[in-house]
């Protein structure tokens, strides 16, 4: 009954108490949003590389040389010399090498050269491969396969022409030669979507006629001939590497770093990602405090709320005194009901949550490769509601004990 | 004296604060089944007897004894349920929680008197609501939405469910216009007739004291202070 009478006093209050709950619902599913993106991204950082169990590069900082080898975020300092590769790459402890080389793009898209063998060892999520859909892999010199994103945004489809630029944000078109779309590659939620891969060789035929960054003027080699040619490259931008025995991973990651030709790097993924949350984990908290902050302000809104409320209820205050309620069950009785307003508003940014997801799953995906997966909330959310829950109990302690008292002080009669 | 239904002997009350009113009662005395119409002008303190009558407020020296029970000797905790259980309530207005259906606000008491409710007939809303001349379809309608007339009705019928020994009423009728006010007054003693419960009724409307077995003013069992500042 008392439950019934506290909703009833909730109903009858339908437009502030609405407002109220529609402010803690807000905040609950803006708070509970920002932890699913938070634990999204993370997740789907972690599984954009798996198997791979070091990345070599040029000396630089272990973060940079992952961002720009792995999430094509950022650019390399210095490349890593084709004689260094072949070194590393005949070492016994190397299982297989995979040859990266980056610099080129086509529209926003990044353009990577590497080796078939690239297609066999990448692995994603928990050991995933990739797989092309449409078309086959890298055959032709001037075969390019696109990742999934890059097929989708510029509307390409296999048998297409395209051109790749010289250097990221130019307008230097390799346009003498022209690639052709071989393959595309399923979505697979990684850099890789976002993607032109050509062959090693491919890169090196396109700048056949460059010196050091700049075209030769007058001087453009024949197709034909190009395909005459040794078309070995001369330096990378980075190596994955898969060891045969797990154990060798730290010597042969000592023996690149103290490697005596060229200063080199090598960092195993997983510690550098880990080194990287440490930057982004900054970032990160700051933004879960900021929701908080915001589910805060919602639940001190309701304390106002119900301390405004308090003048107008003291009549209604004195009657269940009257009535034989004790100052105790008043005070129960405003706490239950601002536990009500903040379990309905809970349970209703759960609700706005996941129409959210719903809504903006594919936008998200599409616009930031982040897949959020939508399921059953999770225990850490569940403890966030019930500590929403508890928080505007005890928020509304105040102003239940400020009832409490001018119950006492009130008698029978108000005075008003 | 078992069938005293109210004694007060040398009770002092004086509200907190500064500049309080302050009410002391030498004797008071009501026998069980009596009724008692308590008159005196607005402010002298009237309300305040009746909160302390009904052990919402304690009074600093003295005794009050509601059907033998010195209130005093009772921890707070126990005299709210003694309240709930002994003392059934009517105000001047506004009785009813306005968001409640009319037998929610009914059975209110019971919910803190839980003897009382083993002594109320599970269709007791309904015998009184029919007693009281209220429709039948009222009972599940919300509070707020009644006439004041009938919201008194209601008021009655809470205080009367599970036959508390002592109703008090502080100035039930004076929202009520004159014709409205006298069919009330009828109701209200037909039913505590039928259950033989004391009524103490305070007004100041000496109009009233022909229906009650006794008047007395306040002015005559009580003095009152007012502290200057
Ligand atoms: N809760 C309270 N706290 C402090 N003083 C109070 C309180 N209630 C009443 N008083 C004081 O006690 C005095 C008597 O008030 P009371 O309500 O008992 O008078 P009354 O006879 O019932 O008046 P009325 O006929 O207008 O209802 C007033 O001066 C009032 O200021
Ligand atoms: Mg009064």
């Amino acid at each position: 009954m008392i439950l019934r009478l506290a909703l009833g006093s909730l109903l009858a209050r339908a437009l502030t108490v609405g407002m109220t709950i529609l402010a803690i619902a807000l905040s609950v599913a803006l708070f509970l949003g920002v932890e699913k993106v938070r634990t999204g991204a993370r997740a789907s950082f972690a599984d954009t590389i798996s198997g791979t169990d070091l990345i070599v590069g040029a000396r630089s900082g272990s973060v940079q040389l992952l961002l720009y080898s792995v999430f094509r975020i950022g650019n390399a300092t210095n490349n890593v010399t084709w004689e260094s590769y072949q070194d590393i790459a005949a070492r016994p402890e190397v299982d297989w090498i995979v040859p990266i080389s980056l610099g080129d793009s086509h529209r926003q898209f990044r353009v990577m050269g590497t080796t078939q063998a690239f297609f066999e060892q990448y692995k994603y999520r928990g050991g995933r491969s990739l797989v092309v859909k449409q078309g086959h892999g890298l055959e032709d010199l001037y075969d390019a396969v696109l990742g999934a994103e890059v097929a989708a945004t510029l509307g390409y489809e296999v048998g297409d022409p395209i051109v790749v630029s010289h250097g990221l944000a130019s307008f230097t078109e390799h346009d003498d030669q022209p690639f052709r779309v071989a393959g595309i590659i399923d979505r697979t939620g990684t850099p890789v979507d976002r993607t032109v891969i050509v062959s090693l060789e491919a890169i090196e035929a396109i700048h056949v006629d460059w010196r050091s960054g700049a075209q030769i003027p007058g001087q453009t080699t024949p197709v034909d001939r190009i395909r005459q040619m040794d078309l070995k490259p001369s330096a990378i931008t980075a190596a994955l590497i898969g060891v045969k025995s797990r154990l060798q991973i730290f010597g042969l990651q000592r023996l690149i770093n103290d490697y005596p030709e060229e200063p080199l790097l090598a960092i195993l993924p997983g510690v550098a990602l880990q080194e990287l949350w440490q930057i982004v984990g900054v970032a990160e908290t700051a933004l879960t405090a900021v929701s908080a902050m915001v589910v805060v302000t919602a639940l001190l809104g309701m304390m106002a709320m119900i301390f405004s409320s308090l003048n107008e209820r003291r009549r209604e205050m004195a009657i269940w005194r009257a009535m034989g309620a004790r100052p105790a069950t008043i005070l129960g009785l405003l706490v239950l009901e601002a536990a009500l307003m903040a379990a309905i508003g809970a349970i209703l940014g759960l609700a706005l949550l996941y129409a959210g997801l719903f809504i903006a799953q594919p936008l998200v995906d599409s616009a930031f490769g982040l897949w959020l997966p939508i399921g059953p909330p999770t225990a850490r959310e569940l403890f966030v509601l019930a500590g929403v829950i508890g928080a505007a109990s005890i928020a509304s302690l105040l102003p239940a004990i400020r009832a409490y008292r001018l119950s006492l002080a009130d008698g029978m009669m108000v005075r008003i | 004296m078992a069938d005293q239904a109210l004694t007060l002997e040398d009770v002092r009350f004086r509200w907190p604060g500064r500049a309080s009113f302050g009410l002391s009662v030498p004797s008071f005395h009501m026998t069980q089944g009596e009724s008692v119409l308590l008159l005196g002008e607005s402010g002298s303190g009237k309300s305040t007897l009746l909160s302390l009558i009904c052990g919402i407020v304690t009074a600093d020296s003295g005794r009050v004894e509601v059907g033998g029970s010195d209130l005093a000797t009772l921890r707070a905790g126990a005299r709210d349920r003694f309240r709930a259980e002994r003392i059934g309530v009517i105000f001047q207005q506004f009785n009813l929680l306005p968001y409640a259906s009319v037998s929610d606000n009914i059975m209110l008491p019971l919910r803190f008197a839980p003897e009382r409710r083993k002594r109320a007939a599970p269709d007791e809303v309904a015998t009184l609501c029919s007693a009281l001349g209220l429709p039948d379809e009222i009972t599940g309608t919300t509070a707020g939405h009644l006439s004041v007339g009938q919201q008194q009705r209601v008021a009655v019928a809470r205080a009367l469910i599970g036959q508390p020994p002592l109703i008090v009423a502080d100035e039930p009728t004076s929202a009520l216009d004159a014709a409205t006010q006298d069919t009330f007054l009828g109701l209200l003693f037909e039913r505590i007739a039928a259950t033989e419960s004391s009524l103490l009724m305070v007004s100041h409307d000496e109009r009233l004291g022909a229906r009650f077995d006794r008047v007395v003013r306040l002015s005559d069992i009580a003095q009152t202070e007012r502290m200057a500042a």
